[in-house]
């Protein structure tokens, strides 16, 4: 960190700058961000050459999606967690064992109290799993906080622990079928949200991005600071609304199977009509709650006292206490809301299956710290976003499916995800290099 | 320079202060005053107790045994949070930055300015912080960069800035111009006048009498953890001072203390 001590005054003026770098500080685009975009990409497009056309479909792009929500979600709260320079690796058997627990209250305990099939199941069911989430999260994180036991430790300890624990709840059994409100959290044709509503959300997203666009951009101004050139704002405003609708358009355009659509005229009485009838999945919810969580997240950490200790904490922690903050607390607040995390997680995932098992999640924590260290989070703490762990999460499964798609063996697709990650890391460290 | 009138009540007063760690012991009953308006140098080789005897005050450690009254009354002070409560501010030998966020984060590092809603506001902070950077350094601009970036005369005025922003009323300076050229070493000398005329008391740390002697009012010097001696600069030659540190030698100028050979 001291290499970059004494040149600070002399860096070259914008003037003085290549057109790409002026148009990057204009835009203030991540370089790094983008190209993990172009990395995604080149993969899907890739896959898609590869397979004759197979990847880039409707179909394929929005399980794709739905399949990168559970470590999506886990991995919004790991970039926390590494960026204070800790390490979380219990969360794929906590999110397992909270998966087990939450089975189980919805498949047995709350029919008793309050009758088969009563819409308030899958709440209390998830309520409990959360509240269940926090406090072994807690546990974990008092246990590293306040009594100084390396995380890396009581992590792995918790990863054999709640894995155990969670064969303990049915001693080994699968508990199905789950809540039908419940499932509806790990998509399906049933849990998306249909194209209207698809349509409406995203639009809604695009006139948040103006709206904090020119928030920021007037408080830029209140105070007198330098604002981006406007043609920098409008590009950034079409990128992320394109996007945005690009997203919808790709959901809308992937329909209910057959099958489906006539059980559904048959319950509700629709004539299908000749040619068939077309309904659209939309977004799915899974996707939705992992996007809601990156949000979330984001303005957590962007906005909040607690997210700028988080950074502060990674940065130096040292110098944070000095500073008085209360470094100890914090740490057990992330371990908190990673506990939170690995419980939607386990609802997700055990709602796309519609079973809990116990071995839900194995392996999820390396596929989870794998997203964030793609997208950016450095391991030596400090520096990480919420969106690049996302990204990062998608282009791992981007890269599994791919190779689905191709019928690689499953040898072979672990060989090449773990080439991945080190060579993703391997030029990261190129590019920090490079950006000093 | 204002020569402090011996009635008044002592800014602050550390009196037989000890702390070991690990059976060794860093500072051993020692005693040390500031009034308000007052430079006190703390001097004495690496290793001597000074720095750790700070931290005390600082809230960075926590005394085993003496009593450190703020004003004349008997403070708490158990962790940085509680020394900055008394109007206790550190600019620390390691300066102690976040490197990873820009100079305004740091400026407010534990006392972030929040909007209505709760959230950080972080115009405010920056408009603040281009206001106190721009007395200290009018040249520095980079506000957006992470403080890693600048060089170690900016990073240094960050950690100044830091410590003036919230109106100290007692400032510890660990070698404050340890990473600086002769011109921002001049400029620390002038900040040093000027809070010193508005009636702030400073701690000002250093192994170098040099770079201190002509600032100081008093100085105050550590050996073993133990303090030699303290005496007004007036009654004192560098060579005495020198003396003090090297051999532990208490001139008839100064006050001896427990250290004194």
């Amino acid at each position: 960190m001291d290499q970059a001590e004494g040149r600070g005054a002399d860096r070259p003026s914008a003037s003085r700058l290549s057109p790409a770098a002026r148009f990057f500080k204009a835009t203030e685009i991540d370089t790094r961000f983008l190209g993990m975009i172009a990395a995604l990409l080149i993969i899907w497009i890739g896959f898609d050459l590869l397979s004759g056309g197979r990847f880039l479909t409707a179909r394929n792009l929005w399980n794709l999606s739905v399949q990168s929500a559970s470590v999506a979600i886990l991995a919004t709260g790991m970039v926390l967690v590494i960026v204070t320079r800790n390490i979380d690796l219990s969360v794929g058997s906590l999110h397992g064992f909270l998966a087990m627990v939450m089975g189980v209250a919805q498949a047995r305990y709350l029919p008793e109290i309050l009758g088969f099939g009563h819409p308030a199941i899958w709440l209390l069911t998830l309520m409990a799993g959360v509240l269940l989430g926090a406090l072994v999260g807690g546990l974990q994180g008092f246990l590293i906080a306040y009594l100084s036991i390396p995380a890396f430790i009581v992590t792995l300890g918790g990863l054999l622990v709640w894995r155990g624990a969670a064969w303990w709840v049915t001693s080994g059994q699968t508990v199905s079928p789950l809540d039908s409100r419940f499932i509806l959290m790990g998509g399906g044709p049933r849990g998306a949200i249909g194209d209207t509503a698809s349509w409406v959300l995203a639009l809604l997203a695009c006139a948040a991005i103006l709206l904090l666009q020119a928030g920021s951009r007037r408080r830029r101004r209140r105070f007198g600071f330098p604002t981006r050139p406007v043609w920098a704002e409008a590009l950034m405003a079409a990128l992320g609304c394109g996007a945005i609708l690009g997203a919808a358009a790709v959901a809308n355009a992937y329909y209910w199977p057959a099958g489906t659509v006539r059980q559904w005229a048959a319950a509700n009485n629709v004539t299908i009509p000749e040619g068939g009838l077309q309904i659209s999945h939309g977004i799915a919810i899974p996707v939705l709650i992992a996007l809601a969580a990156g949000v979330i997240m984001t303005f957590v950490a962007r906005r909040t006292r607690f997210g700028r200790y988080v950074y502060a904490i990674g940065g130096n922690p040292e110098a944070a206490e000095l500073a008085g903050v209360n470094t100890r607390w914090v740490t057990m607040k992330i371990f908190i809301i990673m506990g939170v995390l690995c419980a939607i997680a386990g609802a997700v995932a055990s709602a796309r299956l519609q079973s809990a098992t116990n071995s839900q999640g194995t392996l999820d924590e390396l596929l989870t710290i794998a997203a964030a260290v793609i997208g950016g989070t450095s391991l030596a703490g400090g520096a990480g976003t919420i969106a690049g762990a996302l990204l990062g999460a998608l282009l791992m499964q981007s890269l599994s499916s791919g190779m689905i798609l191709l019928g690689l063996d499953a040898p072979l697709q672990n060989v090449v995800v773990g080439l991945v990650l080190v060579a993703a890391v391997w030029l990261d460290t190129l590019y920090k290099r490079r950006a000093g | 320079m204002n020569a402090h009138v011996k009635d008044q009540t002592p800014l602050v007063e550390m009196e037989e202060i000890s702390i070991s760690f690990g059976g060794v012991h860093a500072v051993e009953r020692a005693s040390v005053d500031l009034y308000p308006g007052e430079v006190v140098a703390l001097l004495g080789h690496n290793g001597a107790g000074k720095s750790t005897l700070i931290k005390i005050l600082s809230g960075a450690y926590r005394r085993d045994s003496g009593v450190i009254r703020i004003r004349g009354e008997e403070a708490a002070i158990h962790n940085p949070r509680d020394a900055k409560a008394y109007g206790i501010e550190t600019i620390y030998q390691t300066l102690a930055l976040a490197d990873n966020v820009d100079a305004a984060a740091n400026l407010y590092l534990g006392r972030e300015l929040l909007t209505p809603w709760g959230t950080l506001d972080d115009g405010a902070m920056e408009a603040k912080a281009r206001e106190v950077m721009g007395r200290l350094n009018p040249r520095f601009q980079r506000f957006k960069d992470p403080v890693k970036a600048l060089s170690g005369g900016q990073r240094q005025s960050v950690a100044i800035a830091r410590a003036i922003l919230f109106n100290a009323r007692i400032l510890i300076m660990d070698e404050p111009t340890a990473a600086l050229g002769p011109q921002e070493t001049a400029q620390v000398g002038e900040l040093i006048k000027q809070l010193k005329s508005e009636g702030i008391g400073v701690f000002l740390i250093s192994h170098d009498i040099h770079d201190v002697f002509h600032l100081a009012d008093r100085v105050t010097v550590m050996k073993n953890g133990q303090v030699v001696g303290t005496g007004r600069v007036e009654n004192l030659t560098k060579d005495e001072v020198l003396g003090m540190i090297i051999l532990g030698k208490c001139p008839p100028g100064a006050t001896p203390g427990p250290g004194a050979a």
